[in-house]
Parts: structure tokens; sequence; C-alpha cells
């Protein structure tokens, strides 16, 4: 009996034990929420290191493009616990600082002499601020991306169609340094045959459902002169969504997929453009630089074949393009602050952000990317470099989403499904984001 | 066996003895209080408690949401601002809806959508059903063959009718391209606004015919054979026992089936979803979809649930009155 007893109470000890090991390896492990793509699997590589540097375990919910905004904003909004670190998108800055979703991380960075001025500039008055340009940091710079172009250059390199082209248009084929000059390319190769099969122009962003025909837009109209709002009056947009430039360059870009795109991409973003460009269809393809690690490796397109550049400029010189990319934040609702904001402390640190950026993610931080042989790091990292340089972003304001699904709505309606003029569509934005900001007492 | 004189069965008074000894078996091990408590329960009691699991679910997942939405629609709450006050804005959600083109844009892709795939599907399905009851060599093996695409998932049909429809590989467009002659990128059926709302149609009629020839096939089959006999007998023609045997007896079948298409489609936003995305430009946004982008994607909870009520009473009110008609023509 004593010796069933003394075997009870082990077994019941033991259990305690590991009931109370379980319960505080649970509590220290962290969940870090971002999209599901390529520098996500970068992330938990490098966040091995923070696990053997701290023996806090990682934990890691990554969504799909498509339904990422859509699943972590409602997990935002629900105060869920889920998320202890969240990679959020640029545009929700506004919204999350102002919703309480973010913990400000102000007196944390100056607490362990973080300091923003370190960072790219463009990424922190876009992923960490708000309001903008104010010190005000809700997150710190982990992501740098930008819309940018690759090219086919080994069929820009061929002679015989180099010597068409210059017989054609009167310069050498190459990357285009304006935009005049990439439709012109986008021509050139639309309908073509090389080696045996038909190709085309250009990949572009048409998608309708998430943000994609806007972020393509946009990285158009940007360099045409498109502005959001009277600079001297905040939220004043007759006369600068819809100025002269900015209707031009709502037709450039639709005449752009009217003439040089695949047929039926009428609802592309990043996926159907790596596809595109994967399979050898297009000569030229708009994406984020993210993509620029995978389409370098691939068997098929990468290595020599393919090349870089930046947004080409518009008709008056001006050069910008979309900002993308993201910032980490510590989620107000979680019961880790502490741990996550320990992860942000050691994602800061100099020597983790060179082996991310050697990883496949891009590095907000100076001292990477102005490190004099960064240039020379990736066939890519210089075009990275130009691009981060010229960035705009999207509204960021807590009505984003509005906002967004009016310009989605109102792009797709023109360009894609060629209703109206770019006038109308863009009166009917100016129209609609005013509704919006009316409605947030804003106007 | 039985009693030969009576014939009732001997065993009765066996079994009922020992009926009898086990229920008062059963009495005594149940303990005084809970026989007590059982004993003083009604039927109607002893109903509700059966029925009480299932009320409490049905208000809980189907009335007190459809309440919290009625009463947000008549407020400006939002959903991704939870910490801003929620203001009364009184019928304002619903006069914007009603006034504002888009959503009667959307009313009119989602009547385009229901009217066409509900005429092609039931005039299909009725003929489809017609032939399956011919009873030919291998119907049941047909019949089995033409259920196969309701039983896909919408999401696995959506994506391989993508497939099908891509204007370079898809096998939709080579066929079409093969007896018309058209190049296979011209055929666009996502992309061009005149095609998307038929690519959609099609997908959907394909789909969903089956079901509706199976509610066809039922009805035709409860139609009894000596009606047709008698109509033999007459030298009725085939055409005159289908207009006024098959047809009308068949009927209410027929509507049952347009009943459950009609408020299918009308909330259809799966296939839509994946097929198009409600484009090209809006041209196949349909009402669900337009309801999940103010919902979800704008966070306009207030004004999503105006719209949600508004497209429930629409629906509700339309199968009120459909199914008073369908009861009608039952009764005759």
């Amino acid at each position: 009996m004593k010796s069933t007893l003394k075997v009870s109470l082990g077994l019941a000890a033991g259990l305690a034990a590991s009931t109370a090991m379980t319960g505080a390896s649970q509590a220290e492990d962290l969940t870090l929420c971002w999209a599901a793509w390529d520098p996500a699997n970068a992330l938990v590589e490098l966040s091995k290191d923070f696990t053997t540097q701290t023996g806090i375990g990682m934990k890691f919910e990554f969504v799909p493009w498509t339904n990422y905004a859509d699943r972590f904003l409602n997990e935002l909004n629900s105060k869920g616990k889920l998320c202890d670190l969240i990679i959020g998108d640029s545009q929700w800055i506004g919204g999350s600082a102002e919703n309480g979703h973010y913990v400000k991380l102000n007196d944390f960075f100056d607490k362990e002499g973080i300091k923003m001025s370190d960072f790219v500039d463009a990424t922190v008055v876009g992923y960490s601020q708000w309001p903008k340009n104010t010190p005000n940091y809700w997150s710190l710079p982990a992501f740098g991306d930008v819309v940018g172009w690759t090219y086919r250059k080994d069929w820009f390199s061929r002679p015989e169609l180099q010597q068409e082209f210059k017989a054609k248009y009167g310069w050498d084929l190459d990357a285009p340094k304006t935009f005049a000059q990439l439709k012109e390319v986008a021509e050139f190769f639309q309908n073509r045959e090389i080696d045996g099969k038909k190709v085309y122009g250009a990949s572009i962003y048409t998608e309708r459902g998430s943000e994609g025909v806007t972020m393509g837009v946009m990285d158009v109209l940007y360099s045409f002169g498109f502005k959001y709002e009277n600079p001297d009056k905040p939220y004043e947009m007759e006369g600068y969504v819809n100025s002269d430039k900015s209707v031009a360059g709502l037709e450039f870009y639709k005449s752009l997929y009217d003439c040089c795109t695949p047929p039926g991409a009428s609802n592309s973003y990043m996926g159907e453009g790596i596809d595109a460009f994967k399979s050898g269809q297009v000569a030229m393809h708009m994406n984020f630089a993210f993509t620029w690690p995978g389409l370098q490796k691939d068997e098929m397109v990468g290595g020599e074949k393919v090349g870089f550049f930046a947004n080409p400029a518009g008709p008056d010189g001006e050069k910008l393009a979309q900002l993308g990319g993201q910032g980490i934040s510590v989620v107000s609702y979680s019961d880790n602050q502490d741990a996550a904001l320990q992860y942000i402390k050691w994602f800061a640190n100099p020597e983790v952000q060179k082996k991310w950026w050697s990883l496949g993610g891009f590095s907000c931080l100076k001292a990477v990317v102005e490190d004099p042989t960064f240039p020379e790091s990736q066939p890519y990292a210089k075009t990275f470099l130009d691009s981060m340089a010229i960035v705009k972003d999207f509204w960021a304001e807590p009505s984003y989403a509005s906002l967004l699904q009016a310009s989605q709505k109102r792009f797709h309606d023109y360009v894609v499904a060629g209703q109206g003029t770019a006038k109308e569509a863009l009166d009917g934005l100016v129209k609609d984001w005013t509704e919006i900001f009316e409605d947030d007492g804003k106007i | 066996m039985q009693d030969m004189t009576s014939g009732k069965p001997v065993v009765t008074d066996t079994t009922s003895t020992i009926l009898d000894r086990a229920a008062e078996a059963a009495a005594r091990a149940t303990p005084d209080t809970l026989a007590k408590k059982v004993r003083g329960l009604s039927d109607r009691m002893v109903a509700w408690i059966f029925i009480a699991p299932t009320i409490v679910l049905l208000l809980a997942i189907n009335i007190f949401p459809l309440i919290w939405a009625i009463q947000l629609s008549f407020t400006n709450y939002r959903a991704n601002r939870p910490n801003e006050e929620i203001k009364n804005v009184g019928l304002q959600n619903y006069s914007r809806i009603l006034n504002d083109a888009d959503t009667w844009m959307a009313m009119q892709a989602t009547a385009h959508f229901v009217f066409w795939t509900i005429l092609l599907q039931t005039l299909i399905g009725f003929s489809l059903a017609y032939l399956i009851d011919r009873k030919f060599r291998g119907h049941a093996f047909w019949t089995t063959i033409i259920l196969v695409p309701m039983m896909l998932s919408p999401a696995v049909v959506g994506n391989f009718w993508r497939f099908l429809y891509e204007p370079q590989i898809g096998l939709f467009t080579y066929i079409v391209s093969f007896f018309t002659g058209i190049p296979t990128t011209d055929i666009l059926m996502l992309s061009s606004v005149k095609l998307a709302p038929w690519a959609i149609i099609i997908v959907d009629t394909w789909m969903w015919t089956p079901y509706v020839m199976l509610i066809c096939l039922a009805g035709l089959r409860s139609i009894p054979d000596y009606i047709y006999e008698a109509a033999e007998v007459d030298r009725a023609s085939n055409w005159r026992q289908f207009w006024s045997i098959t047809l009308p007896m068949a009927l209410p079948f027929i509507m049952l089936a347009v009943l459950f298409r009609g408020i299918e489609n009308f909330k259809m936003f799966d296939m839509v979803n994946l097929l198009t995305g409600g484009g090209p430009g809006s041209t196949t946004e349909v009402a669900s979809i337009t309801l999940k982008r103010e919902a979800f994607e704008k966070w306009r909870t207030g004004f999503s649930s105006a719209f949600a009520i508004i497209l429930f009473v629409a629906v509700f009110g339309l199968a009120n009155i459909y199914v008073k008609v369908l009861n009608r023509v039952k009764s005759r």
C-alpha cells in the first residue's frame, strides 16, 4: 500500500512539474504574424538565433497575401491575442495607432538606445510614424519594399532584336529610362515570337480584389505628377488627384494594359506577375522588390537572363515609386509584451540586420544598405537602393481600407473594364475620398 | 405461437409480466427524488426539454445575430474602430444604400445572374430529367455521371474553370476556338466585360443543373402510370400527354427547384469571387460581393448590416410570395 502511495505521489508530482514547465515554456513562446511569402521563410531561419540567445521559442502565423489584411485586421479589431508581434502593412499604421492595436515604442526605443535615424528615412515615415512626419513610432522598419521592374536581359541583348528595335524607335534596346520608352519596349515585344513561343510586352498589376490595380496605377501616376492632396491644405484633393497630369498618367496605364499585357491578365497581382515572368511570357514585369531574389535564383529565367530597373521617369522627368514593405510592431493585446519587445531589440541589432539581408530579407538599416559593398552584394541591390530613394506611399489613414476600395473600383472600372474616361474615374475618386474623409470628420 | 381459441399471441401475458417487473425494478433502482421529479413532468415539459437545445442554438446562431444586425444597421459602427463612439444614424444607412448607383448596379448584376442561371438550369435540368425518366439502358449510370458536378466543392469548381477559361492554355477556349475559328487569345472569358457574366452563368449552370434535374426527376417519377395509361386509351398524343399530364403534375417540383436555386443564387458569392472577384471592373459584382467588400474590406459594419437586412427582406419577401404561388399550384 505504501509503495502504491509513493508511486502515485511521484506520478502526481511529475505530472504537476511537467504541467508547470509546459505552462512556463508556453508563456515564453512568442507568436509572430506576417504574410506567407519567401521573406517569411527567411525570418523563420533568422529567428532561430533569437531562440538560441534568449531561450524564447518562436511560433509563426503566416497568411497568404490575398487574405493577409482580412485575417489580421480581424484579429486586431477583435482584440485577439493570437499575435504577440505583427508585421503589418504600411497602410495599417494609422488605424492601428489610433485604435490602440499597436504598442507605442518611443519610450522603449529611448530606453534601449534604438534610433530611428539609423533606419532609411522613407521606411521610418512609411512604416513607423503616425501621424506621418511626427516623432511618434509604432513599429520598427522590418522589411523594405518598393515596386520596380525586372526584364529579360537575354532577349534585350539579342543582336537581331537590338537592330530591329533601333531601326524602329531610334534608340538602343535597353532598360527603359522613361515610361514612354517602357511602352515602346513593351509594344516591341508584344505578340513577338521568341524561340518559337509567342511572348508579350509587360506584366502589370490589374488585380481587383485587394490592392493590386491601385498599387500598379499609383506606381505610374506618381511619376506623372499625381498628388494626393494640396500640400498646404490637407484633404483638399480637387485639382490634385484629378489634375491633368494624373489624367495623363491614368490614360498611360490603360494604354499599357490595352496594348502590351498577356491576354486575360485582367486580375493580375504579385503571384500572377511572377508566373508570367517565370514562364517566359513577358519581356518586362512590374512587381515588388521582394520577388527579385527568387527570380534571380530561378533556373529558367534567373541568373544572367534577368535584369532589374527602378521605376522610369514620367513626362516631366519626375521619378517616384510605390512603397511596399512593413514594420514590426508589438500587439497591445499580447500577454507577452516584454518578450516581444526583447525580440524587437534583438532584431534592430546591426549584425542581425546584416544576416537578415543575406537571407533574403530587405533590411531598412542604414548601416546595411549604405555599406559600400551593398550595391554589389546582389545583382538587384543597386536597383533596390535606387528605388527606395524615390518611394511614395498610399494613404495610411485609419480609413485606408475604404480609400483603397474606392480606388480599386474606380481604377479597375476604367483600366480593365474600359468604362468611362480617365478624367471621370479620377473625378469619381475625388468624390469617394472626400465622402470618406467627411465621414471621418476630417473635412 | 398463438392461443387457438382467441387467436392472440400466448406470449402477451408473459411479456407484459416481464416488462412490469422490469419497470418495477427500474423504479426501485431510481433514487426517490429523481423519480418524483420525472413523475412530476408533463408531456409538454418533456417535449420542451428535448427541443430546448435546438431552440437555444437557433436563437444563438440565427435570431440573435439577426436582431444585432438590425440594431447595428441604424448606427455608424465600424468593426475596425472599436474605440470609436457608436452613433445612432437613424435610417441614413438605408437611404444611402437605396440611393446609391453602385448598389443598384450590383442588384442588376445579381438579377441578370439569377434570371439566366435559373432559366438555363430549369430548361436543361427538366430536359435531362425527362430523358432519364425514359429508363433507357444504363440510365442509372448516366444519372450518376450527370450528378458529379454538384458533388464537387465550389472552390474546386471555381479554380478549375479558371484554368479552363485561360485564353492561352484553357480547354474551353480551345474548343470554342476550334469550332468558331476565333483565336484563343481573343476569347477572354473572364476579362471581357461582355463575356465575364456569361462565364459565371455557364459554370453555375454546369454545376447546379444536376440538382434541378434530380428534383424534376422526383416529380416525374411521382406521376402515377395509370394516368398515362388512361391517356393512351383516350389516344392522347405524346405532345398532349406532356402538356396536360407531365408538365402540370411536375410543375410543383419544378417550382420548388426554382425556389431553391433562386435563393442560393441570390446570395451567390464563392463562385463569383473565385472566377472574377467581381470584375472586370464591377461587371460581375453581385450583391454578396458588394456586401463582403462593405463589411470586411471597407469595414462599414453599420452600413453593411443595413445592406444585409435589405437583401434578407428582399429574399424573404420574394420567397414568401413564391411559396404562396407554389401552394396554389399544388392545390390545383
